[in-house]
Protein backbone atom coordinates (compact mmCIF):
# COMPACT_ATOMS: atom_id res chain seq x y z
CA UNK A 1 0.00 0.00 0.00
CA UNK A 2 1.15 3.61 -0.55
CA UNK A 3 -0.52 4.87 2.41
CA UNK A 4 3.20 6.17 3.80
CA UNK A 5 3.37 8.73 0.29
CA UNK A 6 -0.08 9.48 -0.01
CA UNK A 7 -0.33 10.35 3.84
CA UNK A 8 1.14 14.21 3.24
CA UNK A 9 -2.04 14.51 1.13
CA UNK A 10 -4.21 13.47 4.56
CA UNK A 11 -2.59 16.41 6.40
CA UNK A 12 -4.16 19.70 6.15
CA UNK A 13 -1.99 22.52 5.72
CA UNK A 14 -1.63 25.68 7.48
CA UNK A 15 -4.37 27.70 9.54
CA UNK A 16 -6.78 24.57 8.91
CA UNK A 17 -3.83 22.35 10.47
CA UNK A 18 -4.02 24.16 13.45
CA UNK A 19 -7.46 24.52 14.47
CA UNK A 20 -7.09 20.06 13.69
CA UNK A 21 -4.72 20.12 16.67
CA UNK A 22 -6.07 22.75 18.30
CA UNK A 23 -9.52 20.62 18.47
CA UNK A 24 -7.65 17.30 19.16
CA UNK A 25 -5.88 18.70 22.26
CA UNK A 26 -9.49 20.29 23.04
CA UNK A 27 -11.48 17.14 23.14
CA UNK A 28 -9.31 15.15 25.11
CA UNK A 29 -9.45 18.21 27.62
CA UNK A 30 -12.96 17.97 27.84
CA UNK A 31 -12.62 14.07 28.14
CA UNK A 32 -10.24 14.27 31.06
CA UNK A 33 -10.51 18.20 33.21
CA UNK A 34 -13.44 17.10 34.64
CA UNK A 35 -12.03 13.76 36.22
CA UNK A 36 -8.87 15.62 36.93
CA UNK A 37 -11.05 18.42 38.85
CA UNK A 38 -12.92 15.70 40.94
CA UNK A 39 -10.07 14.22 41.73
CA UNK A 40 -8.76 17.44 43.24
CA UNK A 41 -11.82 18.19 45.23
CA UNK A 42 -12.05 14.81 46.74
CA UNK A 43 -8.83 15.74 49.03
CA UNK A 44 -10.81 19.03 49.68
CA UNK A 45 -10.53 20.26 53.32
CA UNK A 46 -14.21 21.22 53.37
CA UNK A 47 -17.59 19.85 53.79
CA UNK A 48 -18.44 22.93 50.76
CA UNK A 49 -17.35 21.67 47.70
CA UNK A 50 -16.63 24.35 45.28
CA UNK A 51 -13.80 26.28 47.42
CA UNK A 52 -10.71 25.21 47.86
CA UNK A 53 -9.63 24.55 51.90
CA UNK A 54 -7.02 22.95 51.63
CA UNK A 55 -5.79 19.51 51.63
CA UNK A 56 -6.94 16.68 53.31
CA UNK A 57 -7.31 12.28 53.43
CA UNK A 58 -10.53 12.95 55.67
CA UNK A 59 -12.68 12.22 53.13
CA UNK A 60 -10.50 8.55 51.94
CA UNK A 61 -10.82 7.75 55.67
CA UNK A 62 -14.05 8.42 56.05
CA UNK A 63 -14.64 5.75 53.07
CA UNK A 64 -13.17 3.31 54.81
CA UNK A 65 -14.68 3.83 58.46
CA UNK A 66 -17.82 3.99 56.56
CA UNK A 67 -19.92 -0.25 57.08
CA UNK A 68 -22.11 0.44 54.05
CA UNK A 69 -19.71 1.02 51.90
CA UNK A 70 -17.10 -1.85 53.46
CA UNK A 71 -20.26 -4.00 53.16
CA UNK A 72 -21.06 -3.17 49.22
CA UNK A 73 -17.85 -3.60 48.54
CA UNK A 74 -17.76 -6.96 49.06
CA UNK A 75 -21.33 -7.41 47.53
CA UNK A 76 -19.17 -6.03 44.37
CA UNK A 77 -16.56 -8.03 44.80
CA UNK A 78 -18.50 -11.21 45.40
CA UNK A 79 -20.78 -10.50 41.98
CA UNK A 80 -17.47 -9.94 39.93
CA UNK A 81 -15.41 -12.83 40.32
CA UNK A 82 -18.20 -15.54 40.21
CA UNK A 83 -19.97 -13.58 37.00
CA UNK A 84 -16.46 -13.13 35.28
CA UNK A 85 -15.41 -16.36 35.83
CA UNK A 86 -18.75 -18.10 34.49
CA UNK A 87 -18.60 -14.70 31.18
CA UNK A 88 -15.04 -15.82 30.35
CA UNK A 89 -15.90 -19.57 30.36
CA UNK A 90 -18.98 -19.32 28.18
CA UNK A 91 -17.76 -16.20 26.07
CA UNK A 92 -14.89 -17.92 25.33
CA UNK A 93 -16.48 -21.16 23.86
CA UNK A 94 -18.89 -18.92 22.14
CA UNK A 95 -16.11 -17.12 20.47
CA UNK A 96 -14.22 -20.62 19.69
CA UNK A 97 -17.75 -22.21 17.86
CA UNK A 98 -18.05 -18.74 16.10
CA UNK A 99 -14.86 -18.36 14.75
CA UNK A 100 -13.55 -21.86 14.23
CA UNK A 101 -16.55 -23.89 13.23
CA UNK A 102 -19.47 -23.76 10.14
CA UNK A 103 -22.59 -25.25 11.39
CA UNK A 104 -26.18 -24.68 11.80
CA UNK A 105 -28.27 -21.92 13.16
CA UNK A 106 -24.93 -20.19 13.54
CA UNK A 107 -25.93 -17.02 12.39
CA UNK A 108 -28.69 -16.60 14.90
CA UNK A 109 -26.47 -17.20 17.94
CA UNK A 110 -24.00 -14.58 16.42
CA UNK A 111 -26.65 -11.99 16.58
CA UNK A 112 -28.21 -12.64 19.70
CA UNK A 113 -25.04 -12.30 21.18
CA UNK A 114 -24.57 -8.71 19.95
CA UNK A 115 -27.30 -7.65 21.48
CA UNK A 116 -26.65 -7.62 25.16
CA UNK A 117 -23.77 -4.97 24.09
CA UNK A 118 -26.43 -2.60 22.11
CA UNK A 119 -29.48 -3.03 23.97
CA UNK A 120 -30.20 -0.03 26.33
CA UNK A 121 -28.87 -0.74 29.87
CA UNK A 122 -32.31 0.17 31.21
CA UNK A 123 -34.35 -1.91 28.91
CA UNK A 124 -31.89 -4.62 30.32
CA UNK A 125 -32.65 -4.15 33.43
CA UNK A 126 -36.05 -4.56 32.82
CA UNK A 127 -36.32 -7.89 31.21
CA UNK A 128 -34.13 -9.00 33.88
CA UNK A 129 -36.75 -7.55 36.75
CA UNK A 130 -39.82 -9.18 35.10
CA UNK A 131 -37.69 -12.15 34.27
CA UNK A 132 -36.67 -12.56 38.05
CA UNK A 133 -40.15 -12.35 39.07
CA UNK A 134 -42.24 -14.66 36.51
CA UNK A 135 -39.53 -17.36 36.56
CA UNK A 136 -38.93 -17.14 40.18
CA UNK A 137 -41.07 -20.40 40.84
CA UNK A 138 -39.49 -22.61 38.00
CA UNK A 139 -35.83 -21.78 39.08
CA UNK A 140 -35.92 -22.20 42.34
CA UNK A 141 -35.92 -26.28 40.88
CA UNK A 142 -32.27 -25.64 39.81
CA UNK A 143 -30.15 -26.89 42.61
CA UNK A 144 -28.02 -24.41 44.62
CA UNK A 145 -29.89 -21.26 43.20
CA UNK A 146 -32.03 -18.96 46.21
CA UNK A 147 -33.49 -16.32 44.23
CA UNK A 148 -34.45 -14.92 47.41
CA UNK A 149 -30.53 -13.47 47.90
CA UNK A 150 -29.68 -11.00 45.95
CA UNK A 151 -26.49 -11.87 45.07
CA UNK A 152 -27.83 -14.88 43.00
CA UNK A 153 -29.86 -12.35 40.59
CA UNK A 154 -26.74 -10.21 40.50
CA UNK A 155 -24.40 -12.94 39.24
CA UNK A 156 -26.59 -14.57 36.81
CA UNK A 157 -28.04 -10.93 34.96
CA UNK A 158 -23.81 -9.89 35.10
CA UNK A 159 -23.14 -13.08 33.26
CA UNK A 160 -25.68 -12.48 30.45
CA UNK A 161 -24.38 -9.39 29.52
CA UNK A 162 -20.77 -10.05 30.34
CA UNK A 163 -20.87 -12.98 27.88
CA UNK A 164 -21.05 -10.92 25.08
CA UNK A 165 -18.19 -8.45 25.89
CA UNK A 166 -15.75 -11.15 26.56
CA UNK A 167 -16.74 -13.16 23.58
CA UNK A 168 -16.25 -9.72 20.95
CA UNK A 169 -12.76 -9.35 23.06
CA UNK A 170 -11.60 -13.09 22.28
CA UNK A 171 -13.38 -13.45 18.80
CA UNK A 172 -10.61 -10.59 17.84
CA UNK A 173 -8.07 -12.32 18.86
CA UNK A 174 -9.24 -15.14 17.11
CA UNK A 175 -9.84 -13.72 14.28
CA UNK A 176 -6.05 -12.59 14.19
CA UNK A 177 -4.86 -15.88 14.54
CA UNK A 178 -3.89 -18.31 11.64
CA UNK A 179 -5.88 -21.71 12.42
CA UNK A 180 -2.84 -23.33 10.48
CA UNK A 181 -1.65 -23.95 13.91
CA UNK A 182 -4.62 -25.96 15.45
CA UNK A 183 -4.40 -27.89 12.23
CA UNK A 184 -0.92 -28.61 12.31
CA UNK A 185 -1.42 -30.21 16.21
CA UNK A 186 -4.57 -32.08 14.63
CA UNK A 187 -2.34 -33.42 12.02
CA UNK A 188 0.12 -34.41 14.73
CA UNK A 189 -2.64 -36.83 16.14
CA UNK A 190 -3.78 -33.98 19.26
CA UNK A 191 -7.34 -34.60 20.10
CA UNK A 192 -9.34 -31.55 19.96
CA UNK A 193 -8.93 -31.14 24.01
CA UNK A 194 -4.82 -31.40 23.40
CA UNK A 195 -5.01 -29.01 20.07
CA UNK A 196 -7.05 -26.87 22.24
CA UNK A 197 -5.32 -26.65 25.75
CA UNK A 198 -1.96 -26.84 24.22
CA UNK A 199 -2.15 -24.14 20.90
CA UNK A 200 -5.13 -22.67 20.57
CA UNK A 201 -5.88 -21.48 24.26
CA UNK A 202 -1.82 -19.88 24.49
CA UNK A 203 -2.60 -18.00 21.54
CA UNK A 204 -6.20 -16.63 22.85
CA UNK A 205 -4.81 -15.92 25.93
CA UNK A 206 -4.54 -12.54 25.83
CA UNK A 207 -7.70 -12.03 24.17
CA UNK A 208 -9.65 -14.08 27.24
CA UNK A 209 -7.10 -12.16 30.08
CA UNK A 210 -8.43 -8.97 28.67
CA UNK A 211 -12.21 -10.33 28.24
CA UNK A 212 -11.92 -11.08 31.35
CA UNK A 213 -10.71 -7.92 33.18
CA UNK A 214 -13.35 -6.03 30.68
CA UNK A 215 -15.52 -8.14 32.58
CA UNK A 216 -14.46 -7.24 35.81
CA UNK A 217 -15.18 -3.80 35.02
CA UNK A 218 -18.22 -3.98 33.44
CA UNK A 219 -19.55 -5.57 36.61
CA UNK A 220 -17.84 -3.90 39.00
CA UNK A 221 -19.44 -0.25 37.07
CA UNK A 222 -22.93 -1.95 36.06
CA UNK A 223 -25.75 0.22 37.76
CA UNK A 224 -28.71 0.12 36.07
CA UNK A 225 -29.51 -3.76 35.78
CA UNK A 226 -27.92 -4.10 39.81
CA UNK A 227 -30.33 -1.92 41.22
CA UNK A 228 -33.37 -4.03 39.50
CA UNK A 229 -32.18 -6.72 40.78
CA UNK A 230 -30.23 -6.36 43.97
CA UNK A 231 -31.82 -7.25 47.53
CA UNK A 232 -32.17 -4.70 49.87
CA UNK A 233 -29.20 -4.88 52.17
CA UNK A 234 -27.26 -6.69 49.33
CA UNK A 235 -26.12 -3.17 46.87
CA UNK A 236 -23.42 -3.31 45.22
CA UNK A 237 -20.97 -0.60 45.72
CA UNK A 238 -22.19 1.36 42.23
CA UNK A 239 -25.72 0.98 43.03
CA UNK A 240 -24.75 2.60 46.94
CA UNK A 241 -22.86 5.09 45.12
CA UNK A 242 -25.98 5.67 42.75
CA UNK A 243 -28.09 6.12 45.69
CA UNK A 244 -25.64 8.67 47.10
CA UNK A 245 -25.06 10.77 44.31
CA UNK A 246 -28.53 11.65 43.36
CA UNK A 247 -28.74 13.37 46.52
CA UNK A 248 -26.12 15.59 46.02
CA UNK A 249 -22.26 16.78 46.05
CA UNK A 250 -20.52 15.81 49.17
CA UNK A 251 -16.58 15.52 50.02
CA UNK A 252 -17.04 11.85 50.89
CA UNK A 253 -18.94 11.08 47.67
CA UNK A 254 -16.00 12.47 45.63
CA UNK A 255 -13.28 10.23 47.48
CA UNK A 256 -15.59 6.92 46.34
CA UNK A 257 -15.87 8.25 42.92
CA UNK A 258 -12.46 8.82 42.75
CA UNK A 259 -11.39 5.48 43.96
CA UNK A 260 -14.28 3.46 41.66
CA UNK A 261 -13.04 5.77 38.97
CA UNK A 262 -9.35 5.05 39.59
CA UNK A 263 -10.21 0.90 39.62
CA UNK A 264 -12.43 0.91 36.35
CA UNK A 265 -9.44 2.96 34.80
CA UNK A 266 -6.55 0.43 35.96
CA UNK A 267 -8.70 -2.32 34.85
CA UNK A 268 -9.55 -0.87 31.62
CA UNK A 269 -5.84 0.08 30.77
CA UNK A 270 -4.37 -3.10 31.91
CA UNK A 271 -7.11 -4.82 29.39
CA UNK A 272 -6.15 -2.80 26.65
CA UNK A 273 -2.75 -3.17 27.43
CA UNK A 274 -2.94 -7.11 27.67
CA UNK A 275 -5.26 -7.44 24.53
CA UNK A 276 -4.02 -5.28 22.02
CA UNK A 277 -0.44 -7.03 22.80
CA UNK A 278 -1.31 -8.67 19.37
CA UNK A 279 -1.94 -5.35 17.94
CA UNK A 280 1.64 -4.84 16.68
CA UNK A 281 1.36 -8.65 15.07
CA UNK A 282 -1.50 -7.09 12.94
CA UNK A 283 0.06 -4.31 11.97
CA UNK A 284 3.19 -6.65 10.68
CA UNK A 285 0.92 -8.23 7.79
CA UNK B 1 -7.06 -24.14 6.12
CA UNK B 2 -3.71 -24.42 3.98
CA UNK B 3 -1.89 -27.00 5.91
CA UNK B 4 -3.94 -29.90 4.39
CA UNK B 5 -1.27 -31.98 2.97
CA UNK B 6 -2.36 -33.27 -0.26
CA UNK B 7 0.36 -35.62 -0.25
CA UNK B 8 -1.28 -37.40 2.24
CA UNK B 9 -2.47 -41.44 0.93
CA UNK B 10 -6.02 -42.26 2.44
CA UNK B 11 -5.15 -45.15 5.38
CA UNK B 12 -2.10 -42.39 6.45
CA UNK B 13 -3.91 -42.05 9.70
CA UNK B 14 -6.93 -40.89 11.14
CA UNK B 15 -8.88 -38.72 8.40
CA UNK B 16 -8.05 -34.87 8.53
CA UNK B 17 -11.05 -33.07 10.10
CA UNK B 18 -10.39 -29.35 8.91
CA UNK B 19 -10.07 -28.20 5.51
CA UNK B 20 -11.67 -29.47 2.14
CA UNK B 21 -9.14 -31.66 1.12
CA UNK B 22 -8.93 -32.76 -2.39
CA UNK B 23 -8.15 -36.39 -2.24
CA UNK B 24 -10.59 -37.27 0.56
CA UNK B 25 -13.73 -38.88 -1.23
CA UNK B 26 -16.83 -36.79 -1.06
CA UNK B 27 -18.91 -39.19 1.32
CA UNK B 28 -15.77 -38.96 3.70
CA UNK B 29 -15.90 -34.86 3.72
CA UNK B 30 -19.00 -34.58 4.22
CA UNK B 31 -19.30 -36.91 7.15
CA UNK B 32 -16.22 -34.59 8.42
CA UNK B 33 -18.07 -32.08 7.72
CA UNK B 34 -20.75 -32.58 9.77
CA UNK B 35 -18.57 -34.26 12.65
CA UNK B 36 -17.08 -30.59 12.78
CA UNK B 37 -20.56 -28.82 12.72
CA UNK B 38 -21.58 -31.06 15.58
CA UNK B 39 -18.43 -29.74 17.87
CA UNK B 40 -19.01 -26.09 16.97
CA UNK B 41 -22.62 -26.60 18.31
CA UNK B 42 -21.89 -28.64 20.75
CA UNK B 43 -19.34 -26.21 22.10
CA UNK B 44 -21.93 -23.11 21.43
CA UNK B 45 -24.73 -25.34 23.45
CA UNK B 46 -23.92 -23.91 26.89
CA UNK B 47 -23.63 -20.74 25.85
CA UNK B 48 -26.24 -20.52 23.53
CA UNK B 49 -28.54 -22.10 26.45
CA UNK B 50 -27.07 -19.41 28.84
CA UNK B 51 -28.81 -16.81 26.79
CA UNK B 52 -31.84 -18.43 26.10
CA UNK B 53 -32.35 -18.65 29.68
CA UNK B 54 -31.43 -15.02 30.99
CA UNK B 55 -31.54 -13.22 27.92
CA UNK B 56 -34.06 -14.56 25.13
CA UNK B 57 -36.61 -15.49 27.59
CA UNK B 58 -36.49 -12.36 29.72
CA UNK B 59 -36.68 -10.56 26.79
CA UNK B 60 -40.36 -12.69 25.68
CA UNK B 61 -41.73 -11.56 28.91
CA UNK B 62 -40.82 -7.92 28.84
CA UNK B 63 -42.87 -8.22 25.18
CA UNK B 64 -45.73 -10.35 27.18
CA UNK B 65 -45.87 -8.15 29.59
CA UNK B 66 -46.69 -5.25 27.24
CA UNK B 67 -49.55 -6.94 26.38
CA UNK B 68 -50.87 -8.42 29.91
CA UNK B 69 -52.83 -6.66 32.41
CA UNK B 70 -52.29 -4.70 35.36
CA UNK B 71 -54.35 -5.36 38.55
CA UNK B 72 -55.74 -2.81 40.73
CA UNK B 73 -52.94 -3.63 43.07
CA UNK B 74 -50.66 -2.97 40.67
CA UNK B 75 -49.33 -6.27 40.53
CA UNK B 76 -49.31 -7.49 36.28
CA UNK B 77 -50.45 -10.93 35.28
CA UNK B 78 -50.06 -12.85 31.98
CA UNK B 79 -53.73 -13.12 30.77
CA UNK B 80 -56.19 -11.01 28.95
CA UNK B 81 -53.70 -9.84 26.18
CA UNK B 82 -54.27 -6.59 25.06
CA UNK B 83 -53.06 -3.40 23.30
CA UNK B 84 -54.27 -1.15 25.99
CA UNK B 85 -50.55 -0.28 27.76
CA UNK B 86 -49.60 1.01 23.88
CA UNK B 87 -52.80 2.98 24.02
CA UNK B 88 -51.14 4.89 26.90
CA UNK B 89 -48.27 5.98 24.45
CA UNK B 90 -50.25 8.35 22.97
CA UNK B 91 -50.94 9.82 26.31
CA UNK B 92 -49.56 14.01 26.56
CA UNK B 93 -47.05 12.69 29.11
CA UNK B 94 -45.37 9.70 27.36
CA UNK B 95 -45.29 12.12 24.05
CA UNK B 96 -43.63 14.83 26.03
CA UNK B 97 -40.89 12.66 27.06
CA UNK B 98 -40.40 11.07 23.93
CA UNK B 99 -39.66 13.97 21.97
CA UNK B 100 -37.85 15.24 24.48
CA UNK B 101 -35.54 11.74 24.07
CA UNK B 102 -35.65 11.71 20.81
CA UNK B 103 -34.60 15.73 20.09
CA UNK B 104 -31.80 15.29 22.85
CA UNK B 105 -30.74 12.20 21.44
CA UNK B 106 -30.46 13.38 17.72
CA UNK B 107 -28.99 17.21 19.46
CA UNK B 108 -26.18 14.50 21.62
CA UNK B 109 -25.43 12.58 18.53
CA UNK B 110 -24.82 15.79 16.27
CA UNK B 111 -22.72 17.54 18.68
CA UNK B 112 -20.51 14.74 19.21
CA UNK B 113 -20.03 14.35 15.46
CA UNK B 114 -19.31 17.60 14.94
CA UNK B 115 -16.42 16.92 17.87
CA UNK B 116 -15.46 13.03 17.13
CA UNK B 117 -14.63 13.50 12.91
CA UNK B 118 -12.02 16.17 13.68
CA UNK B 119 -10.44 14.31 16.42
CA UNK B 120 -10.80 10.61 14.40
CA UNK B 121 -9.66 12.04 11.19
CA UNK B 122 -6.25 13.65 13.49
CA UNK B 123 -6.04 10.04 15.19
CA UNK B 124 -5.70 7.94 12.01
CA UNK B 125 -3.12 10.70 10.16
CA UNK B 126 -0.85 10.20 12.91
CA UNK B 127 2.07 7.59 13.39
CA UNK B 128 1.59 4.64 14.69
CA UNK B 129 2.87 5.40 17.80
CA UNK B 130 1.00 8.42 18.24
CA UNK B 131 -2.11 6.89 17.22
CA UNK B 132 -2.09 3.89 19.65
CA UNK B 133 -1.66 6.52 22.69
CA UNK B 134 -4.39 8.33 21.38
CA UNK B 135 -6.73 5.62 21.02
CA UNK B 136 -5.75 4.59 24.66
CA UNK B 137 -6.43 8.29 25.63
CA UNK B 138 -9.74 7.63 23.57
CA UNK B 139 -10.47 4.08 25.05
CA UNK B 140 -9.97 4.77 28.87
CA UNK B 141 -13.13 6.94 28.94
CA UNK B 142 -14.73 4.86 26.08
CA UNK B 143 -14.94 1.52 29.35
CA UNK B 144 -14.19 3.30 32.78
CA UNK B 145 -16.89 4.19 35.28
CA UNK B 146 -20.06 5.89 33.36
CA UNK B 147 -21.80 6.80 36.24
CA UNK B 148 -18.86 8.23 38.12
CA UNK B 149 -18.01 10.92 35.05
CA UNK B 150 -21.35 11.89 34.93
CA UNK B 151 -20.60 12.66 38.62
CA UNK B 152 -17.65 14.93 37.53
CA UNK B 153 -19.82 17.35 35.57
CA UNK B 154 -22.33 17.13 38.67
CA UNK B 155 -19.18 18.33 40.62
CA UNK B 156 -18.66 21.25 37.95
CA UNK B 157 -21.89 22.32 37.44
CA UNK B 158 -23.25 22.78 40.89
CA UNK B 159 -24.30 26.16 42.13
CA UNK B 160 -20.75 26.68 43.63
CA UNK B 161 -18.84 24.61 41.09
CA UNK B 162 -16.15 25.57 38.96
CA UNK B 163 -17.87 26.30 35.54
CA UNK B 164 -20.46 28.17 37.30
CA UNK B 165 -17.89 30.12 38.82
CA UNK B 166 -15.73 30.06 35.57
CA UNK B 167 -19.39 31.88 33.92
CA UNK B 168 -20.10 34.24 36.60
CA UNK B 169 -16.05 35.23 36.37
CA UNK B 170 -16.10 35.99 32.73
CA UNK B 171 -19.36 37.83 32.70
CA UNK B 172 -21.08 35.41 30.62
CA UNK B 173 -24.25 35.66 33.20
CA UNK B 174 -25.57 33.15 34.94
CA UNK B 175 -23.93 29.64 34.33
CA UNK B 176 -26.25 27.73 36.23
CA UNK B 177 -27.13 25.35 33.83
CA UNK B 178 -27.70 22.08 36.24
CA UNK B 179 -31.20 20.01 35.94
CA UNK B 180 -31.81 21.94 32.78
CA UNK B 181 -31.96 20.51 29.53
CA UNK B 182 -28.79 21.86 28.22
CA UNK B 183 -26.68 19.86 31.21
CA UNK B 184 -28.18 16.60 29.88
CA UNK B 185 -26.84 16.87 26.85
CA UNK B 186 -23.68 18.20 28.12
CA UNK B 187 -23.42 15.05 29.64
CA UNK B 188 -24.87 12.67 27.12
CA UNK B 189 -21.87 14.36 25.09
CA UNK B 190 -19.52 13.41 27.78
CA UNK B 191 -20.90 10.11 28.20
CA UNK B 192 -21.05 8.94 24.68
CA UNK B 193 -18.29 10.86 22.64
CA UNK B 194 -15.70 7.95 22.85
CA UNK B 195 -18.52 5.71 21.07
CA UNK B 196 -18.35 8.09 18.02
CA UNK B 197 -14.58 8.51 18.04
CA UNK B 198 -13.67 4.66 17.75
CA UNK B 199 -15.79 3.55 15.04
CA UNK B 200 -15.55 7.14 13.07
CA UNK B 201 -11.49 6.11 13.25
CA UNK B 202 -11.86 2.92 12.53
CA UNK B 203 -13.44 3.55 9.20
CA UNK B 204 -11.03 6.68 8.37
CA UNK B 205 -8.16 4.98 9.22
CA UNK B 206 -9.08 2.66 6.54
CA UNK B 207 -9.25 5.14 3.63
CA UNK B 208 -6.40 4.92 0.77
CA UNK B 209 -5.24 8.02 0.57
CA UNK B 210 -4.12 7.52 -2.74
CA UNK B 211 -7.33 8.71 -4.01
CA UNK B 212 -7.50 11.78 -2.24
CA UNK B 213 -3.82 12.00 -3.79
CA UNK B 214 -5.60 11.34 -7.12
CA UNK B 215 -8.32 13.97 -6.31
CA UNK B 216 -5.64 16.52 -5.66
CA UNK B 217 -3.72 15.75 -8.69
CA UNK B 218 -7.11 16.52 -10.46
CA UNK B 219 -7.01 19.74 -9.20
CA UNK B 220 -9.55 19.54 -5.95
CA UNK B 221 -9.60 21.75 -3.85
CA UNK B 222 -8.49 20.61 -0.30
CA UNK B 223 -12.32 20.83 0.76
CA UNK B 224 -13.69 18.93 -2.12
CA UNK B 225 -11.68 16.21 -2.14
CA UNK B 226 -12.67 15.94 1.87
CA UNK B 227 -16.16 16.15 0.84
CA UNK B 228 -16.05 14.22 -2.24
CA UNK B 229 -13.79 11.29 -1.30
CA UNK B 230 -12.91 11.09 2.58
CA UNK B 231 -16.52 11.91 3.64
CA UNK B 232 -18.15 9.39 1.51
CA UNK B 233 -15.84 6.79 2.34
CA UNK B 234 -16.01 7.22 6.30
CA UNK B 235 -19.70 7.31 5.98
CA UNK B 236 -20.07 3.30 7.83
CA UNK B 237 -18.20 5.18 10.09
CA UNK B 238 -20.55 8.03 11.07
CA UNK B 239 -23.38 5.62 10.78
CA UNK B 240 -21.80 3.24 13.29
CA UNK B 241 -20.69 6.25 15.77
CA UNK B 242 -24.12 7.71 15.26
CA UNK B 243 -26.13 4.57 16.31
CA UNK B 244 -23.97 3.59 19.07
CA UNK B 245 -24.74 7.65 20.52
CA UNK B 246 -28.09 7.70 19.68
CA UNK B 247 -29.14 4.36 20.86
CA UNK B 248 -27.99 5.06 24.40
CA UNK B 249 -28.86 8.64 24.79
CA UNK B 250 -32.37 7.64 23.71
CA UNK B 251 -33.22 5.28 26.25
CA UNK B 252 -30.89 6.81 28.85
CA UNK B 253 -31.57 7.07 32.80
CA UNK B 254 -28.59 7.84 34.59
CA UNK B 255 -27.50 11.10 33.09
CA UNK B 256 -30.67 12.65 33.57
CA UNK B 257 -31.09 11.07 36.97
CA UNK B 258 -27.84 13.10 37.99
CA UNK B 259 -27.76 15.68 35.68
CA UNK B 260 -31.28 16.71 34.41
CA UNK B 261 -32.84 16.45 38.37
CA UNK B 262 -36.56 15.27 38.25
CA UNK B 263 -37.71 17.45 35.23
CA UNK B 264 -35.77 16.69 32.13
CA UNK B 265 -36.30 12.41 32.51
CA UNK B 266 -35.84 10.74 29.11
CA UNK B 267 -37.83 7.15 28.21
CA UNK B 268 -35.01 5.48 30.41
CA UNK B 269 -36.20 7.66 33.45
CA UNK B 270 -40.01 6.89 32.34
CA UNK B 271 -39.51 3.29 32.08
CA UNK B 272 -37.94 3.55 35.59
CA UNK B 273 -40.47 5.15 37.11
CA UNK B 274 -43.36 2.73 35.85
CA UNK B 275 -41.46 -0.21 37.21
CA UNK B 276 -40.27 1.13 40.38
CA UNK B 277 -42.90 3.74 41.47
CA UNK B 278 -46.33 3.80 39.42
CA UNK B 279 -46.16 -0.10 40.05
CA UNK B 280 -47.16 -0.01 36.01
CA UNK B 281 -45.55 -3.29 34.60
CA UNK B 282 -47.30 -3.02 30.97
CA UNK B 283 -46.92 0.45 30.28
CA UNK B 284 -43.15 0.31 31.69
CA UNK B 285 -42.63 -3.08 29.03
CA UNK B 286 -44.82 -1.17 26.17
CA UNK B 287 -42.24 1.40 26.30
CA UNK B 288 -39.66 -0.70 26.86
CA UNK B 289 -40.69 -2.82 23.49
CA UNK B 290 -40.62 0.42 22.19
CA UNK B 291 -37.03 1.85 22.41
CA UNK B 292 -35.87 -1.73 21.88
CA UNK B 293 -37.55 -1.17 18.42
CA UNK B 294 -35.98 1.72 17.95
CA UNK B 295 -32.76 -0.11 18.48
CA UNK B 296 -33.43 -3.11 16.15
CA UNK B 297 -34.04 -0.42 13.28
CA UNK B 298 -30.89 1.64 13.75
CA UNK B 299 -28.75 -2.06 13.84
CA UNK B 300 -30.69 -3.04 10.68
CA UNK B 301 -29.95 0.31 8.84
CA UNK B 302 -25.81 -0.23 9.93
CA UNK B 303 -25.56 -3.55 8.70
CA UNK B 304 -27.91 -2.50 5.50
CA UNK B 305 -25.33 0.19 4.74
CA UNK B 306 -22.54 -1.85 4.82
CA UNK B 307 -21.26 -2.05 8.61
CA UNK B 308 -20.02 -5.80 9.42
CA UNK B 309 -19.97 -5.30 13.36
CA UNK B 310 -19.81 -2.59 16.05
Amino acid sequence: MSKGVAKSTAEPQGFSRWLLRGHSLGVFVFFYAPIVVLCIFSFNDSNAVGNWNGFTLGWYEALFDNDNIQSSIWVSVKVCVFSTVIAVVLGTAGALALERFRWWGQKAFDAVLYLPIIIPDVTMAVMMLVFFNEAAGWLDWIPGIDLQDGLEKLVLSHVAFNISFVSVVVRARLANLDASMEEAAADLYANRWQAFRRVTLPQIMPGVIGGALLAVTISLDDVVVSSFVSAVGGTPLSVFVFGMLRKGVSPLVNSVSVVMLAASMALVLASLVISRASGSEREER
Amino acid sequence: MAVDAPTRSPGDGPPVLEGTSEVATPGLEREAERAKARQGFLLGLPTIVYLLLFFVIPLGFVVAYSFATRTRSGRTELRDFNLDAYARLGDDIVMTVAWRSLWMAVVATLICLVLAYPLAYYISTRSPMVRNLMLVGVMIPFWSNFLIRTYAWRVLLDSDGLVTQAFEFIGLGDGRILFTSNAVILGLVYGYLPFMVLPLYAAIERIDWSLVEGARDLYASGWSAFRRVVWPLSRPGVIAGSILVFVPSFGAYVTPAILGGNKEGLLGSYIVLQFLSARNGPVGSAVSVVVLAVMLVATLVYFRSGGKNL
